[in-house]
Order: structure tokens, then sequence, then C-alpha cells
């Protein structure tokens, strides 16, 4: 008799638990380190108390991984980069188009808001939208290198065991423009940028002598920077913000060729179950109020009409430092990455890191 | 009924490790297989085939890296054994009971915080402008700062660190199991102490070094973030490999047959050492 | 101390502590050439230190061992002919009958040609020539003790130690290695130094038995002296199956004293030793179980003669055990006294609740003032 109570109480307790869970939607969003400040996730939170939010953080290559091992179930928004949605949707079809008309795109700047839709619409549908946008290029400390300018400055004997670079495919690109190519025009012909890729090869073959080592993250490239034991290196932008807080020697140096502009989009996976609370937060991030705490946790800029000025503080005192008009003028887009672009890009770094040059 | 009873017993306890192999060690593992062999044909079209696999052989690059991970996965594991072997024969013949427990616990240290925070202590202490550099230039040994990080050496003292743990263990129990008088015969024989060491301590140690070395040997062949951290410009490591095959290249085929040659390659490595030494997996794993 | 060259061992003033323990007690020996030597003693009482100390193992703290009549304080334990079977034998498990018995000669340096012949030599001499080949778990027990001892001897040892080698075996193949060994120790011509905590054992194989206890000899002697001529209460009550009681002396009678004993009893005991012949000592009386006789009460028999002790009881039961089959008597004072008898099987053998009359000589029965 005791027993059947009890199990009757359980039964309900876990009717009634999963029933009062089910009713509070649940927002799981995908993106990168420090995108969903807890500050912004608790603000959300309380405006929309029946949504809860659950954040993973990944890079580009792991949130398409897990999309495509999950056939684009799991989570709710996914945020990768605006070049790497095009051929993963062809090719693994893990994302799904977006309802503008629930998004406010009033807000987003007009030169990231339509090359985000160009790059990303497949069929006539429209993807995905910016969030916020960056830049790889370089990084020297001018009390050491004043001159440093260009990626292949990295190469040059005078900084010989001083510089670094992270050997993944922004090297080859940066290295591709200041050999006077254009890697993205090239992707429509493989061949072509195959020939490209070769040249560009040999050429960091050549370097390897002269970098130090190869970083792998911000904090290992901080470090190196920040010791004095490289004296410039191939950065994120944001890494280079952060550092220029601590070394204001340490600057951000758009290259010559132009810093390569990445888009950080919002995109639905294909089986995403909150859609509504997804458009809830991309409006709610978008105000400026929140983009400012945003960009104060990513370093980057949001894609908002005036979204420089929305920096914090100490954010725009480094974007200043490192940025001139005609800098600006020259960003370079990075283009969508047509299939087997990865695959030519990963055998080209595999065979810089092979070779036994230094 | 009695005997239903039991049956069902037997089946309730025996079917979590059935699950358990089933699910998380054969399923992978099958499915690794298949997706090795399918060829990329065009975009969501596959093909049954080998190409992943001939891929391998075609270029030098993969091949060089398994060769090179392999070898060096042997030296991590000659080093262990050579370390890790008077440090086990101390706790388990010279050291009192407690010791013993303090020595053990010791040797555990490293696997209390985690891979990375480890390759980080070894970058702290490496670094050019590091813990080990400074005092070399402070006590006069180093004119100039010196750089330790970035190169292979690096590499194998990480390892060996991380790894020798599994060599202690299985070690120190082996030599535990060995009867004190067994040595002492050995003496009273007319043996002298290096006699003593290659003629009966270690062929009665031999299941242990056996399964210290496959521990240690996988172990190192199959770790990813201490070479890649501590690694230098040349420094490829085959599951470095194998993850850019997964993430950055989407390429799981290639990942795939690529995990799968780690497996193969691992396998014979192993294998040729037991026919090497003489040793069974069986014998290996119930002496220790 | 002049060393006689009959001598193989000899052991002069030697001491070890361990801590605060005295492990061994000025310990002073020799044994001559050839003989079969125990060490008897209950566990704990330092007779393993002691062997240990002439293997080589430990250093004594003081005192001198000398092998043939020099001092090997200073020698390594792989430099000393000393070879020892250790208690679990510690035969080589990796290694096969052969490459264990050649282990030691290969150690020297002997040459391929004669390990073989000497190997196979000594295998012939402990009777079992094809084993050689034979893993040692595919041995019996009394095969691998063998092998131990075939292993040590054919280095030619001046000595051979025996630590309690037969304590893992059962009691039948004891039996007969006993006999067994001792058949070894007289073909080898080698002196063995055996260590137990087994009287039978010792009695049966050795020459000479030392007693051995808190880390001092008791007495050494051959085993008939220490079964029938013990000089210490310990001695008496340790070789040999015997029944005790405490009490008092009462006074001289003759060469025997009349001791009162503590449930109340009258004896005539024999004095073993001064102390024990004078009035008014507290004295331990022992009578081995073989003197005494039993008889049923009211029989024939005469009284007995003078210089016996007699005693009434009744049979509490009785312990076949073949030839040595016995009988627990219990006194009036509830004492139980164990006395040898004889069970035939047929209606004359004695009857548990039969009330019975135990007599025995008064020189059997030992007396030591304690």
């Amino acid at each position: 008799m005791r027993i059947k109570t009890t199990v009757t109480c359980m039964i309900a307790a876990l009717v009634f638990g999963t029933a009062s869970i089910a009713q509070a939607e649940t927002l799981r969003l995908l993106t990168w380190g420090s995108y969903a400040p807890d500050e912004l996730v608790q603000k959300f939170e309380a405006e929309y108390p029946d949504i809860k939010v659950e954040v993973t953080f990944s890079n580009n290559e792991e949130m398409i991984a897990k999309l495509r091992a999950t056939g684009g179930a799991g989570f709710d928004l996914a945020q990768p980069s605006h070049d790497r949605i095009h051929a993963a949707q062809l090719e693994y079809d893990i994302y799904k188009p977006m309802d503008l008309s629930k998004i406010d795109t009033s807000v987003m700047s007009t030169v990231h808001l339509e090359g985000v839709k160009a790059n990303t619409t497949i069929d006539g549908e429209v993807y995905s939208v910016p969030h916020q946008w960056g830049t790889s290029g370089l990084m020297a400390d001018k009390s050491k290198a004043p001159e440093f300018k260009n990626w292949m400055d990295l190469c040059d004997p005078m900084y010989k065991g001083k510089t670094s670079m992270r050997l993944k495919r922004t090297i080859l690109l940066g290295t591709a423009f200041s050999l006077g190519y254009d890697p993205f025009a090239a992707y429509a012909d493989l061949d072509e940028y195959q020939r490209i890729l070769d040249e560009v090869v040999e050429v960091l073959i050549a370097c390897k002598d002269n970098i130090k080592a190869y970083w792998k993250g911000g904090d290992d490239l901080a470090a190196l920077m920040l010791s004095g034991e490289i004296v410039a290196s191939e950065t994120w932008d944001s890494t280079a913000y952060r550092i220029y807080n601590e070394n204001s020697n340490i600057v951000f140096v758009p290259p010559g060729t132009g810093a390569l502009t990445w888009i950080d989009t919002f995109t639905l996976p294909r089986k995403a179950k909150a859609d509504d609370a997804a458009y809830k937060w991309i409006n709610f991030v978008l105000r400026p109020e929140n983009v400012t705490i945003m960009s104060a946790s990513t370093g980057a800029i949001a894609a908002v009409n005036g979204g420089q000025d929305l920096l914090p503080p100490d954010k725009k005192a480094a974007v200043t430092a490192a940025w001139s008009a005609e800098d600006i003028a020259n960003l370079q887009f990075f283009a969508n990455i047509p299939p087997g672009i990865e695959d030519m890009e990963g055998k080209a770094l595999e065979k810089i890191k092979a070779a036994t040059g230094g | 009924m009695q005997k239903d009873i039991r049956r069902l017993s037997l089946i309730l306890l025996f079917a979590p490790f059935a699950l358990w192999i089933v699910l998380l060690i054969l399923l992978p593992h099958v499915g690794m297989v298949f997706l090795s062999l399918r060829e990329k044909i065009a975009p969501r079209v596959y093909e049954f085939g080998f190409a992943n696999y001939i891929e391998f052989f075609n270029e030098p690059i993969y091949w060089n890296t398994l060769v090179r991970t392999g070898s060096m996965s042997l030296l991590v594991t000659v080093l262990a054994l050579i370390i890790g072997f008077p440090i086990a024969y101390y706790i388990a013949k010279i050291a009192g009971p407690r010791v013993r427990g303090a020595l053990f616990l010791f040797c555990l240290v490293p696997l209390w915080v985690s891979d990375l925070i480890r390759a980080f202590g070894w970058i702290l202490l490496l670094r050019e402008t590091g813990v080990v550099s400074n005092i070399l230039q402070w006590t006069g040994l180093a004119a100039a700062p010196v750089e330790m990080l970035y190169n292979d050496v690096t590499v194998v003292i990480g390892l060996v660190y991380t790894v020798i743990l599994f060599m202690i263990v299985p070690l120190a129990s082996t030599l535990d199991g060995m009867d004190n008088s067994m040595i002492e015969a050995g003496y009273n024989l007319g043996g002298r102490g290096t006699t003593v060491l290659r003629r009966i301590i270690i062929p009665y140690a031999m299941p242990g070094i056996a399964s210290g070395c496959i521990i240690v040997f996988m172990l190192t062949a199959g770790s990813y973030l201490t070479p890649i951290l501590l690694g230098g410009k040349n420094s490829s490591w085959f599951t470095e490999q194998i993850y850019d095959q997964f993430i950055t290249r989407y390429n799981w085929e290639s990942g795939a047959a690529f995990g799968m040659l780690l497996l193969a390659f691992t396998s014979l490595v192993v294998w040729l050492g037991l026919r090497l030494t003489g040793q069974s997996l069986a014998n290996t794993v119930t002496k220790t | 101390m002049v060393n006689s060259p009959s001598t193989d061992l000899e052991c002069i003033n030697i001491s070890k502590t361990f801590g605060s323990v005295l492990a061994v007690d000025n310990v002073s020996f020799e044994i001559p050439r050839g003989s079969f030597f125990s060490i008897l003693g209950p566990s704990g009482c330092g007779k393993t230190t002691l062997i240990r100390m002439i293997a080589g193992f430990e250093q004594p703290d003081s005192g001198e061992i000398h092998i043939k009549g020099k001092s090997v304080l200073n020698t390594a334990p792989n430099k000393r002919n000393v070879k020892m079977v250790f208690q679990h034998l510690a035969l080589f498990p990796m290694m096969n009958v052969y490459e264990n018995i050649a282990y030691g000669l290969r150690c020297n340096g002997v040459a391929k040609d004669e390990i073989d012949q000497r190997v196979n030599n000594v295998l012939k001499r402990i009777a079992l020539p094809d084993v050689g080949e034979r893993e040692i778990h595919q041995l019996s027990g009394g095969q691998k003790q063998r092998i131990a001892v075939a292993r040590c001897m054919v280095l030619d040892p001046d000595v051979l130690l025996l630590d309690e080698p037969l304590g893992a075996l059962d009691l039948k193949l004891r039996e007969a290695m006993k006999i067994e060994l001792k058949l070894l120790q007289h073909q080898f011509d080698t002196t063995f130094i055996y260590i137990t905590h087994d009287q039978s054992e010792a009695l049966v194989m050795s020459d000479r038995v030392a007693i051995m206890n808190q880390g001092q000899f008791e007495q050494v002697g051959t085993p008939q002296e220490l079964y029938h001529a013990p000089r210490s209460a310990f001695v008496a009550g340790f070789v040999g199956d015997s029944n005790r009681w405490a009490g008092q002396t009462v006074a001289a009678a003759g060469s025997a004293v009349r001791v009162k004993t503590e449930d109340g009893l009258e004896l005539l005991a024999n004095p073993y030793g001064a102390a024990a012949a004078t009035g008014g000592r507290a004295v331990d009386i022992f009578i081995r179980p073989e003197f005494i006789t039993v008889e049923r009460a009211g029989g024939a028999r005469a009284a007995p003669e003078s210089g016996h002790n007699t005693l009434n009881g009744v049979v509490d039961s009785l312990l076949f055990n073949g030839a040595n089959s016995r009988a627990l008597v219990r006194s009036a004072s509830s004492h139980l006294i164990e006395a040898d008898i004889v069970l035939t099987g047929g209606n004359e053998d004695l009857q548990p609740g039969e009330n019975v009359t135990l007599i025995w000589p008064a020189d059997q029965t030992m007396c030591f003032a304690t």
C-alpha cells in the first residue's frame, strides 16, 4: 500500500516537474566564447521570464561539426561566420531559412546586412542576418617594430625569431593578398586557386625559419606578445584590443592589403525548436544599450548603425589607435567558401607544418 | 521459479557491461569503419570505396606523421619505463607502508589537474621568459634567455610526465607480488646486483612492464593537447591530423579512415612488442 | 678460540637488535663438518634473524661469524659460500628447472659444458633426472623441495641453511620429506642448518639441536639429551609432550624431592639442578605420558613399589591414534592428565568413565625451580 502511494507520488512529481519545465521555453544558443555574457543572459531572462537560455561555446568548425552530427538538431540558434553558411548548407543541410519580418532589420548597418544576405541566399531564401563583425590582421609592438605594416613583414629577417602566426586559412589568404593575388576571386576557378596556394605554401615554408612558434589560441598569443618574446604577429582584432589595454605600445595593424573581415551571423539550425525565442534574442541583443554590453565582452563591433560608437570606452580607444579611414575603406570581406576549398587549404597547411624549415 | 530469478539477476548484472561494450565501444567503431569506406563524389553524394585509405598511403605527409607519432610514442614509453621502474621498485620493495601511500599519491598529483593546465604549467616553466630560463640567467649558467619550448624534446618531457603514473602503477603492483626472498635467493646463489636485476627482477616484472608499456604507448599515441601545445613549428602529431580532417576540413570520411589507421597501427606495435618479449595479452592482464 | 679444521661454521657472541627488540642475544655455537644441526624455537625467538646473519642478509651488531675458519662479516651475501633454502623455496617461476639450478653456476662463470654436466649430475642425485625442461609450476610440492635443495647443492656450499622449508607442505608429505632431507644430507655430506618451530622435524633429522628462546640458546645437544635430560623448564616443556604441574618443594627425600602441587597433590620428583633439590622453592613438574601406567582401580596389581607416584582418577576420554593412543584422565582436583595406553580394539580396552589409578616412577618426574 505504502509502496503504491510512493510510486504514485513519484509519477505525479515527474509529470508536474516536466510540465513546468515545458512551460518555460528553452533557448539553446550555439555561439562563440564570450558571445553570451552572463549580464545579458540574466537581463534577457528577466525580460522574458518564460524563456531559459542555455549556452554552448564553440567555433566555426565545431559548430558545423556538431550540427552535422545531428542533422541540425540540439540547438535553437547558431552564430557561424558569414562565409561558412552557404557551402555547409548545400553539403549538409543543417540550417533553415529565416523569417526576416520577425527581425528589426532597420537597426542593422546596411552594408553588413546586404553583404550577409548576398552570401547566404539559397534558392531565394535568406539563411542569416549579421550580428557582429571584426577582422583578422596584424599586431605589432610599435616601440620595437614601428615599420610593421604588411603580412609579409612577418617573414622579414629583420624580425627573425620574433614573429608568430596561426597556421590556419587566414594566413594563407593574407599571404596570397600580399603576393598580389585576389584569392577570393580565384575561388571561382579552383585550378587557379591551387596555383596561388602552391605559391603561398612555398613562401610560408621559407618563412618558417623566421617564425618563433605558431600560436594556437588567444591566451597563447597574448602571453607571447606581452612577455616580449615576439614583437609582431598575425592576430584577431579582439585579442589585439585586449592586449592594448595592458600595453598601449601594442596595437592592431590593418595590413596594407586590407584587414580580412568576418561577420558573425545569426542562423537557425534546421531542427531548431524555439524560433520565436531565437528572434526575441536577436532583437534583444541588437538594442543599443545591449550592444555595448555585448561588445565589452566580445571586443567585436556590432553590425548596427553606429556600431563603432556603441563600443565601450577602452575598446574605442584601441580601435581609434588602430584604424584610419582608408583602412576601413580597404576591408576585405571573407568570401563564401565553395566546397572543396577546405580540403585544398587543409593540405596546404599540412605541407607547411610538415616541412622541416626551421 | 528460483532458476528464472537467478537467470534474471545474471542478465541484469551482465547488462550494464554488455551495454557499455556495445554502445560505447563496438557501435562507434563499426560506424567509423563504415564512414571511412565512403568516398565523397559531390555534395551529399557518396560511394563505397577505399579512396580514403589510398589517399593516406599516397600522401607522404600523412604516413610520415603517423610514423613520427609512433616513434616518439615509443621513445616516451621507453623513457617512462626507465624512469618509472626505479620509482616503482622503491615504492613496492623499499618504502615503508606509510611512505608508499604518500608516494602513490604524489604520482597521482599530475592527474588532479586537466591536460590543459598541465601543459600551461610546462609553458610557464620553459618559455623564453619563463621560470627555468630566468633561473639559468640569474645563476649565470646562461648569458641570454633560453627558449626550451616549442620543440620535440619538450613534447617528450611533457608526455613522460603525464603518463608515467600509468607505468608505475602496474609495475609496482607486479613487483609488490614478488616474494622478497626471490631477490635474496638471487644474491644468495651468487648473483651480483646487475645479474639479479637482469635475470630475476625484470623477468618477474615482465607482465607489469608489458602492460605498463601498452597503456603508456596507447595513451601517448592518442594524446592531443600536450603535443599540440608544447610542440614546435614542425611537431605534427597524428591526432592533430585526425582533428583537422574531422573539424577544419569537414572531411569525416578521411578522418574516420585516419582513426582506424591509428588504431590498427598502435595495435600492430603492441602486438609486435608482445611477440618480441614473449608475453601474451592475457598473461599481462592477469598478472598485474 | 682455535678454529679446528673440522668446524664448518662458528658463531661467536653474536647479537642483533631491531629498534628496542633484542632479536639475537649473545649467541655462540659451532657446528662440526658434515652434521645436521637444527635450531628449534617458537616463532619470534630470533632463529630466522640468526640464519639471515649467517647468510649475510643482516649484519650482526656485535660478534663474529666464521665459515671454514674465516670471518665472513665483511663478505657480501653473494660471495659467501653459504646457500639457503627459503621458507617458500623462492624458486624462480620464470625459469625452468634446469635454468633454476644453472643460475648459480652461471653467476660463478662456470663453462657451459660443465654447467650441463653438473646440473644433470645433481638432478640424478636427487632422483629427478628428467625434470630439467619442466616449468616450476608443473612440479609437485616434494619435487619443488628437492629442486630447491639441488639448486643450492650444485654450488658445493660449505653450509646449507634451511628456513622452515617444510612449513608449506601437507602432513603426509612433510613426514616423507623429513626422511628425504636427512638422506640428502648424508648423500651430499654437507653441513645443514635447519630452522624450525616443529620439534618433531628437529628431533627426527638432526644430529644436534639448539633450543632457542627469546634470542638465546637454552640448550644445545643431541635430540635424546634434549628429550631426556632437559636443562630448563622451557626445554622440558617445549621438547616432547608432557603433563605439567606447578607447585612447591616440601623437603628433600634422598636423591628425590617431595613436592606439593598447587591442586594439593603430594608427589615425589627428581630435581633437575641444585635449586630444585631444596625445600620451599616454587617449581614446575613435567611428566611425559609414556612413563605413566594406567591401572583399572581395584585391579589385581599389588601396591606400587616405593619411588613411584600414584594418582586416582576417572577416564575422561580416549584419544585413539594407533600405537600412540592416549587416555585423558581427570584427577580428583579436575586436572587432566595424558597417559599413553594400548588400545587393541578388544573388550579389555579402557572405557571412558572408568575409575583408574595412574602410576609413574619418581625419577621420571622432572622438577625445575622456576
